[in-house]
């Protein structure tokens, strides 16, 4: 920002018009939204996999534990939110994951 | 005993606890590349004004063997003395003495200093490099942050207070500074978070050096904790000396005024503005073309840059500026640049400082994150302060002021005393492309030649609407001013407002969008 002359502007549109200005590392750097999948659980919270008590392949009933998800001192029960089947695990028993990963994949 | 050995005594006595943690401990911070607490304070502060306190406090505490431990002052320096003559009062975390960890006495010596700051009317200082909690004592420490937590938040807006982070400020530590007005860091030294690097990597797997989790520039760029960066300890104390020029010593004063001087500024400020609406300039060449002396002093530069906020003064007396950058995101309005804004609103406002609102600003930034982070909570922030201030509050609207952004900056219909306008300002509800496509639809689809058709009923709207006479012909904008005549007409806008009162409903305060 010292040095205003040597800046590389680029087009940065609001609405229909177009700007010539930089950018912060902030903006460029800010998360995606990506349209949320009913068929991925993801991590809600980072936190360590303790527990996962179905397997691939098996069908399982709304409402069933599906896996225990420990994080920040607390016990998280992860439960099927529809009547459907495992169809990937991608997590281990024991294994400490950040936010947003996908742990189980499932399908109606 | 002879009173002259009275006298060595409490000379040997005094050598002794000065010394800190002793001659190992400062070789440690040394080598670190800090000062020590002491040759802080006595740098920050003018030749020989440094007077101390509760030098030979000892801490409280008895369990875990502590009681047969020594820690001389417990870990923090307190005293008074002055900056540029006038008085402040100050303390400063020891790091050498049981790495800075707070203990009962040694949060008793702070909340000391910091009823003497507010009792005087005086800045308070806070010098953190701490460890954190002193865990054997226990709940006592947590008694000690939550006492001066208290009194951060008792003493905002009565009298300054500046915290600077020369070291670890963790955990619970870090609410002190979150509470005060301005935080000072520098690079590689300052360290700010609630759980470090350890914990995170324990609990949570995630790993992260401390530097990347809560080093100087991460406060100053991204999360915006701090508002002034430096290299260097002595650049820090540096910055603090300037800040001080700058603001009153408490809500019932003024700041100290300065002799008035014109402004330096080389650049002819018709110059300064490209008039198409869509290529950027650097504001601040703006601010520096009116300002005294062309000096301002920015705070936040690296955060939400798309926003500039800072002191300047005109004819010596200190004013705040707020302008949108259009150099960075256009000059948008957005979650980071409206906390800015609005924060530094009501710090003008609290200590009767009058406000100067640059404008030249496209509107809000779109987008998901920007929706899902809350713009709406905190773009009210600015809304809020703005209307909320009875200090002077001036516009000048240099180009662009579309919809919501224009009601944003200070409008007349937030309360602004004075609005101004360059010929080049448009002040419209969007921009004129938006508009013609959205007011003319049918008649652009409809045409033989639609992309022709737009560019007419463009440049219709433009010749109608985007500029400053249609918002002066109800009494919005005050009037419309060469940009050469801007300083002037400020400084006489200043002055007229100089005995400005405006009264409120009474109430125990409002409920900002916090």
């Amino acid at each position: 920002m010292e040095n205003t002359h040597n800046i590389e502007l680029v087009d940065f549109p609001i609405l229909v018009r177009k700007y010539k200005t930089t950018l912060t590392k902030k903006y460029m750097n800010r998360k995606f939204y990506t349209a949320p999948n009913p068929n991925e659980i993801k991590s809600h919270i980072p936190g360590t996999v303790v527990k996962i008590y179905v397997k691939e392949g098996q069908k399982v009933k709304l409402g069933k534990k599906i896996m225990t998800l420990e994080a920040m001192k607390m016990v998280n029960e992860i439960v099927m939110p529809f009547d459907g089947t495992i169809e990937k695990i991608f997590v281990k028993e024991g294994e400490k994951i950040p936010k947003g990963v996908v742990m189980i994949e499932i399908s109606e | 005993m002879s009173l002259k050995r009275h006298i060595l005594d409490l000379r040997r006595r005094k050598q002794k606890v000065e010394k800190g943690g002793g001659e190992t401990a400062i070789e440690k911070q040394a080598a670190m590349g800090k000062m020590t607490a002491r040759e802080r304070i006595l740098y920050l502060l003018d030749d020989k004004s440094f007077s101390e306190y509760d030098l030979f406090v000892e801490h409280e505490g008895r369990d875990f063997g502590m009681d047969k431990k020594e820690l001389h002052g417990d870990g923090v320096i307190i005293g008074t003395g002055t900056i540029y003559g006038s008085s402040v009062c100050i303390f400063a975390q020891d790091f050498t003495v049981a790495g800075g960890s707070l203990g009962l006495m040694h949060a008793r010596k702070i909340t000391k200093i910091m009823d003497h700051a507010l009792k005087m009317r005086v800045p308070l200082i806070g010098i953190n490099d701490s460890g954190g909690a002193r865990i054997q004592e226990g709940v006592n420490s947590l008694a000690g942050y939550g006492e001066i937590f208290y009194r951060n938040t008792i003493a905002s807006g009565v009298i300054p207070q500046i915290s600077v982070i020369l070291g670890p400020c963790a955990g619970g530590a870090v609410y002190s500074p979150a509470l005060t007005d301005f935080v000072f860091v520098v690079d590689q030294i300052s360290k700010m978070f609630i759980t470090g690097p350890n914990v995170i990597k324990t609990v949570l797997g995630e790993e992260i050096s401390m530097e990347d989790l809560g080093g100087a520039r991460i406060h100053a760029e991204i999360t915006g904790n701090a508002h002034f960066f430096a290299h260097s300890e002595q650049e820090c104390f540096e910055q603090i000396k300037k800040l001080i020029t700058f603001i009153p010593w408490h809500n019932d004063q003024k700041a100290k005024p300065f002799p008035p001087r014109d402004p330096k500024f080389e650049k002819n400020i018709e110059d300064i503005i490209p008039s198409d609406p869509r290529q950027p300039y650097d504001v601040r060449d703006v601010i520096k073309a009116i300002a005294d002396d062309s000096d301002f002093f920015e705070i936040q530069e690296l955060f939400a840059p798309n926003i500039v906020i800072g002191f300047g003064r005109m004819s010596g007396k200190t004013v705040g500026f707020v302008a949108n950058q259009p150099l960075v995101l256009a000059g948008v309005l957005d979650c980071d640049s409206s906390d800015k804004a609005a924060r530094f609103i009501r710090y003008c406002n609290a200590f009767d400082i009058p406000i100067i609102t640059l404008e030249d600003m496209p509107g809000y930034l779109p987008g998901v994150d920007q929706e899902h982070a809350g713009v709406i909570r905190h773009g009210a922030k600015v809304l809020y302060a703005y209307s909320e201030a009875t200090v002077p509050k001036i516009t000048v609207i240099l180009r662009k002021a579309y919809g919501g952004g224009y009601i944003a900056m200070n409008s007349r219909h937030l309360g602004a005393d004075f609005m101004f306008a360059w010929p080049t300002a448009e002040i419209a509800v969007m921009g004129p492309e938006g508009a013609a496509s959205i007011i003319f639809k049918k008649e652009i689809e409809e045409a033989i030649d639609p992309v022709k058709m737009k560019a007419i009923k463009v440049q219709e709207y433009i010749d109608r609407f985007a500029n400053p006479y249609v918002a002066a012909s109800k009494g919005y904008i005050d009037s419309v001013i060469e940009p050469k005549d801007t300083r002037a007409i400020l400084l006489h806008a200043l002055e007229v407002s100089s005995t400005k009162t405006e009264l409120r409903p009474e109430k125990k305060h409002g409920i900002p969008p916090f």
